[in-house]
């Protein structure tokens, strides 16, 4: 207990330190912007699952691709050190609600909030060091090692004469450390067997140091022992390090195994969210998926477990 | 990754290998730029040509070296750096090696303007060099325009660049059949690339665009396109803006290749091969920009050295050294990267 408080007090003071480094970089952003910042983490109750103020919030947002609207006046709320995962049927708009949330999609209209300001409007060096992503299309450049490619993480806290700071170092080893790579330091990343592969891509977003960390479908293209353990990565990151994390992932139960808080979407809406106990129902997994299914208790976490129905009941079920 | 840390807290980071191997081509290039300086009609030693290039030489040898034979050199060098450089930036924005000026159009439409000036306007070298300008710069404005939706895609760039060649080519064709005969033997002899007969005239508007635009490159925006070789959201997240650093990176490109095609035509395939070189021999990550301009500079100097000395009493135009070693290395380029599943 004692540690992890102190793991916690540590990066909560690095992360101030950076700010305060990195600050007159950004006069017009301004110090004022930083201290509120500061005020809304302290104000969060620490380790808190879902009752944190939210730093990050989408209000009224449309989203759309050219012509396709994926999504109408959606407003979501991401809590202040939550793990919050998104799911939903494919296409449902959780990636496209992920995109937007990380700018890499602009709004047709709506704004995405980030302590209040939006972040449409912020210099891209200034927020990627407080939101970082893990796209799902990554690709590493060819012959790149691993604690190259880790090292680009900090791309946000350098500069054309601050290329490689004592501080990057420290802090690439750190991040290879904590994803169980630092083994694999020197060798090629194509090399790498594909769960190595997400995990250097993790420690790359987590050199970035930024308090909130969105992943789009981390466990993607992953055996179910890699699956799991990308995501007791995630969790432990989010335990220790008192980061916010937003997921996107397919897999119910494992969404409903980890998150903190669940956002559950259809057809470009939000439809509920909350706490996976009350979140995952039969009746919700029926209504957003179509698949009838009884819920019941992970023997292993305690978590709602969805078990589809089979076959033969399914029908029998339809049938009366 | 070798870094250099001040007491101030700033640090630079380099590649020994790179650096060593950026080196060598400098060395290289200036080395055959001497002994082709010193080679001709009137032979000069090595050691004579760099006194007079250091001003210190007797008038005459002074004379032949400012005058005559440095004004084709440093166009030479000029030229294979800016190709070089152009063909490094294209590759790794549209992030695969058959994304060069070459291959994408650019060089053609700087080959429609040159003809167009010399057949319908029927001007002289200037008016050629300002047709060869414009004919790349509208080019890569149309390319860009087309390719563009909402964003910008790698491959519909490059599919769009092949489309836009393959009707230039036969603009060209046209403009060719439409010249009086002495006309189309000066335009076939600049379209194969040629640095015969080059002035001050000819390089200066590249070198002073180069003083401007490679900076604007390196140092502007090479870090950032060493994230965007992640993809457009890995470095969009790493706070690089993605679409302006882009727009940045290919208007400057297009603006190199077109300047150098004005000044010595249309060279084959140093845009395609520096870059790939360079990368194959620093074997580093990244774009390579620094190397490849190092790598293009020595490739264009020696290819014209050779076109002028090898062949006994024939002078080639450059472009025929380059576009066949160039298109022997395209077809092995072609090869390995269709065997890797690149292409």
């Amino acid at each position: 207990m004692t540690s992890q408080h102190t793991t916690q007090e540590t990066g909560r003071r690095a992360a101030h330190e950076e700010t305060a480094r990195t600050a007159p970089e950004f006069v017009k952003a301004g110090p004022g912007q930083a201290d509120a910042a500061d005020e809304q983490r302290g104000a969060a109750p620490g380790g808190g699952a879902d009752g944190g103020a939210a730093r990050l919030t989408g209000e009224g947002l449309t989203l759309a691709y050219d012509q396709r609207t994926v999504s109408e006046q959606l407003s979501v709320a991401v809590p202040d050190r939550s793990f919050t995962v998104v799911v939903g049927p494919n296409a449902c708009g959780k990636s496209t609600l992920l995109r937007a949330l990380s700018r890499m999609l602009r709004p047709a209209a709506g704004s995405v909030l980030l302590d209040g300001a939006d972040i449409g409007g912020m210099p891209a060096k200034k927020l990627a060091r407080t939101l970082g992503l893990l796209p799902q299309s990554s690709v590493a450049p060819d012959g790149i090692t691993v604690a190259d490619l880790v090292g680009r993480g900090r791309y946000p806290h350098q500069s054309l004469l601050r290329q490689w700071s004592r501080e990057d170092e420290r802090v690439v080893r750190e991040s290879m450390e904590a994803t169980g790579v630092r083994d694999l330091e020197s060798r090629f990343v194509d090399e790498l067997s594909g769960g190595q592969r997400q995990r250097v891509w993790i420690a790359m977003a987590l050199a970035q140091q930024t308090p909130l960390l969105l992943l789009d479908e981390p466990t993607t293209y992953l055996d179910i022992a890699h699956q799991i353990e990308v995501l007791d990565l995630c969790a432990r990151l989010h335990e220790e390090e008192g980061r916010t994390l937003v997921a996107v992932l397919h897999d119910l139960n494992h969404a409903a195994r980890y998150a903190t808080h669940l956002i559950v979407m259809r057809g470009g809406e939000v439809v509920a969210e909350g706490v996976p106990d009350d979140v995952v129902t039969a009746r919700l997994v029926e209504d957003v998926f179509g698949m009838p299914c009884r819920v019941i208790e992970d023997p292993e976490s305690g978590t709602p477990l969805v078990v589809p129905a089979a076959r033969k009941n399914t029908s029998a079920a339809r049938g009366v | 990754m070798s870094v250099i840390r001040t007491a101030g807290g700033y640090s630079v980071t380099f590649r020994p290998r790179a650096a060593v191997m950026g080196a060598a081509c400098v060395v290289l290039a200036l080395a055959v730029g001497v002994l082709a300086i010193g080679s001709g009609e009137y032979p000069m030693a090595p050691a004579d040509v760099i006194r007079a290039l250091v001003g210190q030489g007797d008038p005459a040898d002074a004379f032949i070296v400012g005058e005559l034979r440095l004004p084709r050199t440093a166009t030479a060098l000029a030229v294979g750096a800016a190709l070089a450089l152009a063909g490094a930036v294209f590759q790794a924005v549209v992030r695969n090696p058959l994304g060069s000026p070459d291959v994408l159009g650019f060089t053609y439409g700087a080959s429609s303007g040159a003809l167009t000036a010399i057949v319908i306007v029927g001007g002289g070298s200037a008016a050629l060099a300002g047709g060869a300008l414009i004919g790349g710069v509208v080019t890569g404005v149309v390319v860009y325009g087309l390719a563009w939706r909402g964003g910008m895609h790698g491959y519909r760039l490059v599919l769009v660049g092949i489309g836009v060649a393959a009707m230039l080519t036969g603009v060209n064709g046209y403009l060719l059949t439409k010249a009086q005969i002495t006309e189309a033997g000066r335009a076939v002899l600049w379209m194969t690339g040629s640095l015969d007969g080059r002035g001050w005239g000819d390089a200066a508007p590249l070198l002073a665009a180069m003083a401007v635009l490679v900076p604007v490159v390196l140092i502007g925006c090479g870090r950032a396109l060493s994230m965007m070789e992640m993809g457009d959201d890995a470095a969009g997240a790493l706070g690089v803006r993605v679409e302006r650093v882009r727009l940045v990176l290919l208007g400057s490109a297009v603006l190199l290749v077109a300047l150098a095609c004005a000044a010595a035509g249309p060279v084959a395939f140093v845009a395609l091969t520096a870059p790939q070189l360079a990368r194959r021999l620093t074997k580093a990550p990244g774009p390579n920009l620094l190397s490849s301009m190092c790598m293009g500079a020595a490739l264009l100097v020696s290819a014209d050295f050779a076109a002028q000395r090898a062949f006994g009493a024939h002078q080639l135009p450059v472009g025929v050294v380059t576009g066949v070693l160039g298109g022997g290395y395209l077809v092995w380029l072609l090869a390995t990267e269709r065997k890797a599943g690149r292409i």
